[in-house]
């Protein structure tokens, strides 16, 4: 690998940009994409790894290239600087998901709980549009509080947040789901929230709940079939 | 931790430090192979390494074979499973199949 095209790729990873180097078999050509003048047909594949956000081989035109696609890191957001939190936060970052806490009461959302975390103190609609999910961001609310819940679900129903997730009973989903109606969310949207949050595993710990949480992201991103 | 490992990063450090490194990338995969395509794993000549391409069966195939591209700048395709005569000597237990292609730096 030139050590340009290494430079150009780490510029790209830090700024976030969702690049894919395209290396020819065995021959190593290689081009940086979407950023350079490649192959017909390279970059609408490229395109598609980085949807997939799926590295593989592919033949264009008779000739073999390995695409690989640098997607910008996954993101968590919780609302609720809550028990749950503390345990999922350090389980998410392990995953390789960048986290941020969000929660207006400074005692919970405090660096002795969450040390080394991004933290934000904002009102959970305010920290929602400072952050800006995107289709690589997981939303989850753990507050029971519907003053900050409902505010982060809103948003977070507003964007192209790949999960939604929302700690609480049945009977507590159903209550926030008529709320969320009336700030103008139907029931096709409203479909998204994953609520009871988790898979059922038969969580009763704070690391077991997390762990149930994760592992519904997990399956909605890799579109496992037990999530349908 | 591996998914996070940013082995490319260690690959851009080494080589700042005046190491000569190759870089070695899973392109392919068939049957149970333990890492997907995309996989890495950074080597120098001075014999560090970083990351992998499989669950430890064939890092020590491609560090060597990794030497060999360092000194010649020439990079090399290299195929690993059950159906490939190496297997016997740098088995996949898993019994998948993979390529690995491995380029120098620079």
């Amino acid at each position: 690998m030139r050590l340009d095209l290494l430079a150009g790729l780490e510029e790209a990873r830090a700024a976030l940009r969702p690049v894919v180097l395209a290396t020819r078999l065995p021959s190593g050509e290689q081009f940086l994409l979407p950023y350079t003048d490649a192959p017909d047909g390279l970059a609408a594949a490229a395109g598609s790894v980085l949807q997939a956000d799926r590295s593989q081989t592919v033949e264009i035109d008779g000739a073999q290239w390995f695409l690989q696609a640098y997607n910008p890191p996954l993101r968590l957001v919780v609302v609720g600087a809550v028990h749950i939190a503390q345990a999922l936060v350090p389980m998410a970052a392990g995953l390789g998901y960048g986290v941020t806490v969000a929660d207006p009461r400074r005692a919970f959302a405090s660096d002795e709980r969450f040390p080394g975390v991004t933290v934000s103190t904002e009102w959970p609609d305010e920290a929602m549009d400072a952050l800006r999910p995107d289709s690589r961001t997981a939303v989850v609310t753990l507050t029971h509080d519907p003053k900050l819940d409902d505010p982060a679900l809103d948003r977070a129903l507003r964007s192209q947040a790949f999960y939604i997730g929302a700690l609480g009973s049945r009977k507590t989903h159903a209550a926030r789901l008529g709320r969320l109606r009336e700030l103008g969310h139907d029931d096709d949207s409203m479909a998204r929230i994953r609520g009871p949050v988790g898979l059922d595993i038969g969580a009763v710990t704070a690391p077991e709940i997390a762990l149930s949480i994760l592992a519904q992201i997990v399956a909605v991103r890799r579109k496992a079939a037990l999530v349908g | 931790m591996s998914e996070t490992e940013d082995v490319l990063g260690t690959a851009a450090a080494w080589s700042k430090a005046g190491e000569q490194v190759a870089i070695a990338t899973v392109t392919e995969t068939w049957g149970s192979s333990p890492r997907p395509a995309g996989s890495q794993m950074a080597v120098t000549a001075s014999g560090r390494m970083a990351g992998s391409v499989s669950g430890g069966c064939i890092e020590g195939a491609v560090a060597d074979a990794a030497k060999r591209t360092m000194e010649t700048g020439t990079p090399q395709l290299l195929e690993f499973g059950v159906t490939n005569e190496r297997a016997w000597e740098v088995g996949l237990a898993c019994g998948g199949k993979l390529k690995v292609f491995v380029e120098r730096l620079g």
